[in-house]
């Protein structure tokens, strides 16, 4: 072993250490092996103790109670928007808080889209999106008359961008993923944004994949937008966050109406709060927030470019040991090389269903997804029905592959291949 | 799980029986399960006396919902249209013989659920839901 992965090695123990529920056995007395992060991520201590403490010490609602606890409260909740922000090189007063990745992206196309798309403008997405980057978009197109362009993907699973000014003619939006979910494609963003705004378009970056795993800074980037999730990021399920250019910010209607995002009401009219306030309507998911901000500070710790490097030497090692299988029919799909993917890996395995594959290796511990990832047009157009999918993040390590591996032997055994 | 992949179900997987489709099929149905996105198609010929006098079903899907519609394909040729209708989940799990974990449940009732849809002609309920 190398000193560097040595080192690797003992990091990765002592944070394996932090995460409880890896300590758990499965019914069949298995291991646990977790390859499933793309998904949702698993939570370390200082997350989990988070939300105990808060529920069992200063459990108040926030931005109203001038008591003791509800001062704890709304400053513990303002201080992890400081720290998610900070996280992605953002200010807080220019950090939403949303439920997740989907409702951001959902806010934007329902109040920036309503307020700027008018019929006949063009919105461009790639041909990787994840189901929540193209929904709302095709209603948003549906309801003003706006119509939907996609950057071609070609068949290793990277964007094409011959084209891409060609393309960008006309465009008002563009949005796109950072990193696909379903075959770990890192997008060249910092290309496609420069162009796009040399094309006068807006552009938000679907970040639930990019956050987690890649070291953000939204400035340097230029994203107008940029969507994420906590959950995927060792956070609570529930919190999300939208980063918006505050002046983009400033000028959108409100998206949901109600308490908190007001500043004065009167029965026939409203004025409005200011940024980030005005979008965040009723009673939000304090808890979760709060813990969000301390898993930012975990992965901060951590040190984002180490998380990369070290999902980049996990997917180079998973590469090698999968391509052991191709003889006997393993398929990987997407770019095979793990600097342009970002811990996913899809396969297939002769003509084992992915299903089949997936309850396979549940009995041996192993957790990997399978089916269409949420990106059911990606999938068509690519021709697979379904796909398996292992997924990596700061907690697995080796053993985990391996553990892949051998559960993926049983599987060729059981299906006699 | 794992000792659900039985000679018998691999066999009914790769080499499905009454796969493909009727020339002028009397009735027709298909559906696409939710979770993984499995589809499976079945076109019945009925004939005068309102049995099922032959069958075919097409789709793709993993071994649980191909196998077991493949066998359900042979207990429902020569049944009555109510008598298909009737089936229960239990006719599939007794086809199967062996134990369907809760998470595969919908990849097994798949087939019988488009069987009895194009029975009474309409969309069936979920059988493990009845
Ligand atoms: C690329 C991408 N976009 C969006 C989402 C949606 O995230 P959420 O379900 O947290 O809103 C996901 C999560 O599956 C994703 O992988």
């Amino acid at each position: 072993m190398s000193v560097s992965a040595a080192l690797d090695a003992s990091k990765t123990a002592s944070i394996i250490a932090d995460f409880p529920i890896l300590a758990r056995k499965t019914s069949r007395g298995k291991r646990l092996v977790y390859l499933d992060s793309a998904a949702t991520s698993q939570k370390p201590n200082p997350v989990i103790d988070t939300l105990v403490q808060y529920y069992r010490e200063y459990n108040a609602n926030v931005h109203r109670g001038v008591y003791e606890i509800a001062s704890r409260a709304t400053d513990a909740f303002e201080l992890s928007r400081a720290k998610v922000a900070d996280f992605i090189g953002a200010r807080s007063d220019e950090l939403i808080w949303t439920r997740n990745t989907t409702e951001a992206i959902n806010l934007v196309s329902a109040s920036w889209g309503a307020a700027n798309i008018r019929s006949g403008d063009a919105i461009l997405l790639s041909e990787l999106e994840h189901h929540s980057n193209l929904v709302p978009w095709q209603l948003l197109a549906e309801r003003t008359g706006a119509h939907l362009r996609f950057i071609p993907v070609d068949e290793r699973g990277l964007l094409v961008l011959d084209d891409l000014d060609r393309l960008l003619d006309g465009v008002k939006l563009v949005a796109i993923t950072h990193v696909s979910n379903t075959l770990g494609t890192i997008v060249p963003l910092d290309r496609i944004i420069a162009r796009a705004h040399a094309a006068g378009a807006v552009v938000l970056v679907d970040g639930a994949q990019g956050a987690p795993h890649l070291a953000v800074d939204v400035k340097a980037l230029d994203a107008d937008f940029y969507a994420m999730s906590g959950h995927k990021m060792l956070a609570p399920t529930g919190i999300g966050a939208l980063y918006g250019k505050r002046e983009l910010l400033d000028a959108m209607p409100p998206f949901l109406a109600g308490g908190d995002m007001i500043r004065r009401v009167e029965y026939r009219h409203t004025t409005f709060n200011d940024v980030p306030w005005k979008f965040e309507a009723g009673t939000g998911n304090i808890a979760d927030a709060i813990g969000y901000g301390v898993a930012c500070d975990y992965l901060a710790n951590l040190d984002m470019t180490w998380v990369r490097e070290h999902e980049r030497r996990l997917s180079d090692y998973a590469f090698q040991r999968l391509a052991e299988l191709e003889p006997r029919g393993l398929a990987i799909y997407g770019p095979r090389n793990a600097s342009l993917v970002s811990g996913a890996i899809s396969f297939n395995f002769a003509d084992i269903h992915a299903h089949d594959l997936a309850s396979i290796l549940d009995t041996e511990g192993v957790c990997v997804r399978a089916g269409h990832h949420c990106t059911m047009p990606l999938m068509d157009k690519m021709g697979w029905a379904a796909t398996a999918r292992a997924s990596f993040y700061v907690y697995n390590d080796e053993r985990d592959v391996d553990a892949l591996i051998d559960a993926l032997e049983k599987a060729a055994v059981i299906f006699k291949l | 799980m794992d000792d659900f992949y039985r000679d018998y179900i691999l066999d009914h997987y790769r080499n499905p029986r009454n796969f493909g489709h009727l020339e002028h099929p009397d009735a027709v149905a298909e559906d696409t399960n939710p979770l993984c996105g499995d589809h499976i198609k079945i076109e019945l010929r009925v004939d005068d006396q309102g049995k099922i006098a032959d069958i075919r079903f097409s789709g793709k899907g993993c071994a649980i919902s191909q196998a077991s519609t493949s066998m359900l394909t042979e207990t429902a040729k020569g049944m009555t249209l109510e008598a298909a209708a009737r089936l229960t989940k239990d006719a599939v799990l007794e086809n199967v013989g062996i134990g369907i974990s809760p998470t595969r449940m919908k990849c097994a009732m798949l087939g019988l659920r488009v069987l009895k849809s194009a029975a009474i002609g309409t969309i069936a309920a979920w059988p493990d839901e009845e």
